[in-house]
């Protein structure tokens, strides 16, 4: 089942479901409230009708064996007192009218000595309420029937009925509005928890594989619970496959460093310069399979330890010497020369040291492997608002490739094609800096031809 | 005199001037506007010197206007709009039962205006019958027989008075006869629906020999050529109307309670000219704001301010309950009941 859009929403639905509600019961509340008031009013003047009548009744009395009657000024001048309307009345002795309006008509449903009866009719043009009361009045000893009748207009009647409705739908709408604005809050209150929830798992970094650690609301256990399942199964699943490409570099790691060795010796038996040729290829390949087996290790190595980040105090610029020293042979070879700059006082920094050489290491490695012959590279360490360590080679740059491209696994840039390599350097690279609160950040060099990488990290 | 240049043809006629009309006409007249486009039906029970005055300023306003004005007795005017469906735009009458009566039985027609809704709420009832006049019922006392500052001002002190000297004032007491006249008989009703003292004050007049009249011309007449000592229940704007002229009688407001009686405008159902009916009545409403016609009708405006200053004051209510005294059996028995104390039989 598919739902239009407005209704995708589960906060729009419910809040239409709650308006929808509340404007019945808005709609009930102006019923009952209009009809109990209306009933009030009716029956106030049924009651002052009703009081008229027996006013009259009680003027009756038999006078020289005729009945006879003084119309008593307060059973008129009452139906005048809450309203302007018209009053017609009728006295009528066993069917003959002894006075007042001859052509109001009968009650259809006819009083007795008990109980008045009241009806509603049209009569000269006004719509009339009508009680009747019966009495027996004897006259000269005989008994007779007297039928009083009192009618009014309901011009007052629907005046209040107007007004009574107004006050209503006031009511009504007002019920409505607050009704309507309570159901906005509520929905957004039910809804709460999702947000929370979501915002929860938006805010996690890429690699936080660890369980939700939020309390949801009852209906939203099972989800979160499914969802934890879910992600220690992704974990799992991605440990392994780490582990199996660790696993699998390092196999394949020692049986080269094996075939090295072997094509060394070989190297040095062979006589004819293109079988000698032939074999320095070929160490030369098996070094580069060497090297991208050592560098999946590395970043499997990188992969681990940042999930449990060791945190010892560094001299960065001791650890910057101690690599540039360590890959000093590997410039040598291009002659290629390393130029460090380490102001005097390093700044500390608390973080993984075997991590951080991995990564110094790899963007010198990538340094130097892509700076032509006889350059220079430099390596520079500053300290100000931020620990800065640039390295700056005058190699062939990046060519025209996305900078944040780079830094992802197996990428390269677009004018490599002739150097061999893995592209996990400075993957490696930006998962250490990002471990450490950094950034790595990728630039032309300035002025000349190369690469600029950075590592920032904020100061501690 | 500003409105001599109208010509105001008038036409006057004691009885039966118009052959068709079934009932009894008193007067008519016609004021052509000097600009006629419209004319105007009133039926009034108001004598044309009283009410010739602010037909006249209304005429000055509205000068498009004419008017046909016919004056009826109250009974008569009843008999004209009630029974006979004659076509008249407003209705004008001191009789405030009768007016409430039309009101009810549905002859006349709703009408708000800033005008009639300045007006108190006593002073008009369904937007149908608008006040535009508070007259009070006043006790008048002859100043041959009241030469001092000794009078009576209440109705106990008037009963106790004619208890006590029933020879200096036999024969020389007056009232309304309320069986002919209608604004006796709205007054007395309303007397004895106030007050049982009523009674007691028409049986004293009873024993007196009381004299009844049929109106308050006659009545004031008498006092001033020394028939009559007291008279009873007078309308108090024609008394002051006519001691202004005249004098001869001092006018007592009496301070156990006093009626006002409010003469009322009403916009028939079947008026045939509403426009200018409804202006006229605007009109009549803010009558407050023209000192110079209330002066020169003798017509008191409606005035809230000045029942506040006396509680005495009690305009007459206007309502169904006006409708109780018009009863046929409740006026029979009522009459029966005045004559019985009246005439002492």
């Amino acid at each position: 089942m598919t739902f239009p859009p407005l209704t995708r929403s589960i906060r729009t639905r419910l809040f239409l479901q709650l308006a929808a509600i509340s404007a019945l019961l808005s709609v009930a509340l102006f019923l009952v409230v209009r009809g109990l008031a209306e009933t009030a009013a009716e029956a106030t003047q049924d009651g002052i009708l009703a009081a008229s009548a027996t006013s009259i009744a009680d003027a009756l009395r038999s006078e020289d064996g005729e009945i006879t009657l003084d119309l008593p000024y307060s059973a008129l001048s009452m139906l005048g007192t809450t309203n302007d309307d018209r009053v017609f009345y009728k006295v009528e002795v066993n069917g003959e009218t002894l006075t007042g309006y001859d052509d109001l008509p009968a009650p259809a449903d006819p009083p007795t000595i008990s109980q008045n009866t009241f009806a509603t009719f049209d009569y000269r043009g006004d719509e009339v309420r009508m009680v009747s009361a019966s009495r027996t009045v004897s006259a000269s000893g005989v008994p007779s029937n007297v039928l009083i009748s009192v009618a009014q207009t309901r011009l007052g009647l629907a005046a209040i009925s107007q007004r009574i409705s107004a006050i209503a739908t006031g009511v009504g709408l007002v019920f409505f509005l607050v009704a309507t604005a309570l159901s906005l809050l509520a929905a957004r209150s039910a809804l709460r928890p999702l947000k929370e929830m979501t915002a929860a798992v938006t805010r996690r970094g890429p690699a936080d594989l660890r369980p939700l650690a939020i309390q949801p609301p009852t209906e939203l256990e099972p989800f979160v619970a499914a969802l934890n399942t879910f992600i220690a199964r992704l974990r799992a699943s991605l440990l392994r496959s780490e582990d199996l490409i660790a696993e699998a570099a390092h196999r394949v790691r020692t049986p080269l460093a094996t075939v090295r060795a072997k094509a060394e010796v070989t190297h040095r038996k062979l006589n004819k310069p293109e079988h000698k040729q032939t074999m320095r290829e070929m160490i030369r390949a098996i070094d580069e399979s060497s090297r991208s087996a050592g560098q999946l290790l590395d970043h499997a190595m990188v992969t681990f330890r940042t999930d449990s980040l060791a945190t010892e105090a560094i001299d960065m610029g001791e650890l910057v010497r101690e690599t540039v020293a360590r890959l000093e042979p590997a410039a040598d070879l291009k002659d290629a020369t390393i130029r460090c700059t380490i102001p005097k006082q390093p700044p500390h920094f608390t973080g993984d040291r075997i991590l951080l050489q991995s990564a110094i290491q790899n963007i010198l490695d990538n340094a130097i492997k892509y700076s032509p012959d006889d350059s220079d590279i430099a390596v520079t360490l500053t300290a100000a608002d931020t620990i800065r360590l640039d390295v700056t080679d005058q190699g062939r740059g990046f060519g025209d490739s996305d900078t944040d491209t780079l830094k992802t696994r197996f990428s390269r840039g677009a004018n490599v094609d002739d150097i061999v390599g893995s592209g996990l350097g400075l993957t490696i690279a930006d998962e250490v800096a990002r471990a450490h609160g950094g950034t790595l950040n990728i630039t032309r060099n300035e002025g000349a031809n190369g690469a600029c990488v950075s590592l920032v990290f904020p100061l501690q | 005199m500003r409105l001599a240049c109208f010509p105001a043809a008038i036409i006057a006629a004691l009885t039966f001037l118009n052959a068709a009309a079934a009932f009894e006409i008193e007067e008519r007249a016609t004021y052509t506007a000097p600009n006629p486009q419209s004319e105007l039906r009133i039926i009034s029970t108001a004598d044309r010197e009283v009410f010739e005055p602010i037909l006249l300023a209304f005429q000055e306003e509205n000068q498009t206007v004419s008017i046909d004005y016919t004056i009826a007795s109250t009974t008569e005017l009843m008999k004209a709009v009630h029974e006979e469906g004659e076509v008249f735009d407003l209705v004008i009458s001191s009789a405030m039962d009768l007016q409430t009566k039309l009101a009810n039985d549905g002859f006349a027609q709703t009408y708000r205006s800033p005008a009639t809704d300045a007006l108190p709420d006593w002073a008009k009832w369904r937007d149908q019958v608008f006040a535009f006049t508070q007259e009070p019922a006043v006790l008048i006392l002859s100043e041959k027989a009241f030469p001092t500052d000794d009078f009576p001002t209440s109705r106990d002190a008037l009963i106790a008075l004619l208890r006590d000297q029933p020879d200096r004032f036999r024969g020389k007491v007056g009232t309304y006869d309320v069986r002919t006249s209608g604004f006796g008989y709205m007054m007395a009703t309303q007397d004895a629906r106030v007050s049982e003292n009523f009674w007691r004050l028409l049986e004293a007049m009873g024993r007196l020999d009381a004299r009844l009249y049929c109106c308050s011309g006659a009545m004031l007449e008498d006092v001033r050529n020394g028939d009559l000592a007291i008279a009873y229940n007078v309308l108090g704007s024609y008394a002051q109307a006519q001691l202004d002229d005249r004098g001869g009688y001092r006018i007592v407001l009496m301070s156990d309670f006093a009626n006002i009686m409010l003469r009322t405008a009403v916009i028939t159902s079947n008026a045939e000219n509403v426009t200018d009916a409804q202006t006229m009545v605007d009109f009549l409403a803010s009558l407050e704001s023209r000192p110079d016609l209330v002066a020169a009708s003798g017509l008191p405006a409606v005035d809230a301010d000045a029942l506040q200053s006396n509680v005495a004051l009690r305009p007459i209510r206007l309502g169904p309950g006006l409708l109780a005294f018009l009863d046929r059996l409740t006026r029979r028995n009522f009459l029966r009941n005045w004559e019985a104390s009246i005439t002492q039989e």
